[in-house]
């Protein structure tokens, strides 16, 4: 049986002094009576892994739909590369959206193109490439990166659930991302798979140097994938430190999900 | 439903036109994905449309036959049919025939599109999925049910034709000649016209109940399911207000 010690040593974090790429400054949301966030707040530094750690509907998933403009908080800022996300136009919004990347807990995949036209898809929008020869390179590259480059002219339909998960990653990459947001990466996949994809998520983090923001209650892969670990829960930030720090706190709010 | 949500229902769709009008006329035009969608909705509902008119066509012209004959009109036949196809049966048969192909489709598509995220994943790519999704479906659907119409007419016309000839003998000139020579400009006006407003009802509603989809798979279901209900509907409603204006226009 394989234990928690068999992961690939994680990077080392960045330097404190490393630019801050992101900023949830005492971000609220409501949906009715239903407070999800309130007050929270974090910071991301360029090329650092952090995990936000939580219960099953505590807000993980609406926090970074509000940072990448599908949601609009109710109060606070958020500040991505600089730029707030509430003041963007829908052009700014847009050049903003081709630097962070999104990968989305279903996956997403538009099932009625093939992975090719899946891949094709952000980086035709964005006006990246500037003949076909140069797309097919940058299609290829994005799933040799992730491994399945066989699977070029397959439809999601035909593809299994970590193939899927990996595919959505390429699309992902396939515009180079400043930072990426991982919505619940590993949920619905089999532990070996899951490892598979928090190893992943190491691998890019190392070859595109990009800052990642990882939605997760999956305590392996909070071990696998984070740099800095924020734990919230009822819509604020209650607890923050590294996996190894929240491992040893005595806090009963924490130790329920480490235990 | 009660009245509150009808009303409710009725602003939000009314608000759903008002920006396809607004942000569907202002570039980035998507023409590429507007051609996919008129082969779509236009060239793959082609036999769909064509069989329906055709049989109706046939059993239009084999049903009256009887009772003209029996009233010694058999030479009223084409015109009788013909009016009655190019006035009334192809617009109505053809809008019938796409909102239930077409409407149950945009409104599965969109409806699964929206439950799986995929429209959020467009949005985050850089894509307005307004424009991208429902702009050009309700563009295409108000530019193919015309032409099909039209072709339903043809159609249906021919089975006319075939039908008067089982029975007798009657040369396309003189079938033509009938036809063409009973109808008025003022006749096939307000026929071809309503056909503009039964693609646009179809793709709105489509479009609408599929994109504002919710409660999962089951809002899938619902969301197909009321689309091909409601704009069938429309389509008479629709129909019965188009008799109404070319009346008092006198374009009957």
């Amino acid at each position: 049986m394989e234990t928690a010690t068999t992961s690939a040593p994680a990077p080392a974090p960045p330097a404190p002094a490393a630019e801050v790429v992101l900023t949830v400054d005492k971000i609220s949301k409501s949906f009715g009576d239903n407070h999800v966030l309130k007050d929270f707040s974090l910071t991301l530094r360029r090329g650092e892994n952090v995990v936000v750690l939580g219960k099953s509907g505590s807000g993980k998933s609406v926090l970074i739909k509000c940072i990448i403009g599908l949601l609009t908080p109710d109060a606070g800022t958020i500040t991505v590369l600089g730029q707030h996300v509430a003041t963007l136009d829908h052009v700014a919004l847009d050049a903003l959206r081709a630097k962070v990347g999104f990968l989305f807990q279903s996956n997403a995949l538009y099932d009625s193109m093939t992975v090719r036209e899946n891949l094709l898809f952000p980086l035709r929008r964005h006006w990246l490439a500037d003949h076909q020869g140069q797309e097919d390179q940058l299609v290829r590259q994005a799933l040799d990166d992730v491994g399945l480059p066989q699977t070029i002219d397959q439809l999601p339909a035909e593809l299994s659930g970590g193939q899927r998960k990996r595919i959505a990653l390429a699309r992902t990459l396939i515009v180079p991302p400043e930072i990426i947001l991982y919505d619940e990466p590993t949920t619905g996949l089999d532990p070996v798979t899951a490892r598979e994809i928090d190893q992943l998520i190491r691998h890019v983090q190392q070859k595109y140097h990009a800052s990642s923001l990882i939605i997760s209650h999956d305590m392996n892969c909070v071990r696998l994938t984070s740099d800095r670990v924020i734990l919230l829960s009822e819509g604020r930030s209650y607890a923050e430190g590294t996996y190894t720090e929240l491992l040893a706190s005595t806090d009963p709010t924490v130790h329920t999900f480490f235990e | 439903m009660p009245a509150s949500a009808f009303f409710t229902e009725l602003r939000a769709m009314t608000g759903f036109a008002g920006r396809f009008f607004r942000e569907g006329f202002r570039p980035r035009y998507e023409w590429l994905e507007l051609l996919n969608q008129c082969y779509a909705i236009g060239y793959q509902s082609l036999p769909l449309v064509g069989i329906t008119s055709f049989i109706m066509g046939l059993v239009l012209t084999l049903r009256l036959r009887p009772t003209m004959v029996q009233f010694g009109a058999t030479s009223w036949i084409p015109v009788m049919v013909g009016l009655t196809i190019i006035q009334e049966l192809a617009p109505i048969i053809t809008g019938l025939m796409v909102s239930g192909k077409v409407g149950s489709s945009i409104g599965a598509e969109l409806g699964s599109m929206r439950v799986s995220e995929q429209i959020d994943a467009m949005e985050v790519s850089g894509t307005n999925p307004f424009k991208y999704l429902v702009v050009t479906r309700i563009l295409a659907a108000t530019l193919m049910v015309p032409i099909l119409t039209l072709l339903a007419d043809a159609i249906g016309l021919f089975a006319c034709y075939l039908g008067i000839n089982l029975q007798g003998v009657t040369s396309v000139a003189l079938f033509m000649n009938n036809i063409l020579g009973s109808l008025t400009f003022g006749q096939v006006l307000p026929a071809v016209v309503k056909t503009f407003f039964f693609g646009f009802a179809i793709g709105l509603i489509g479009c609408y109940k599929g994109y504002n989809a919710s409660k999962g798979t089951q809002g899938v279901g619902v969301a197909a399911n009321s689309a091909v209900v409601l704009s069938s509907l429309l389509i008479f409603l629709l129909d019965l207000v188009a008799v109404g204006v070319s009346t008092a226009f006198g374009l009957i």
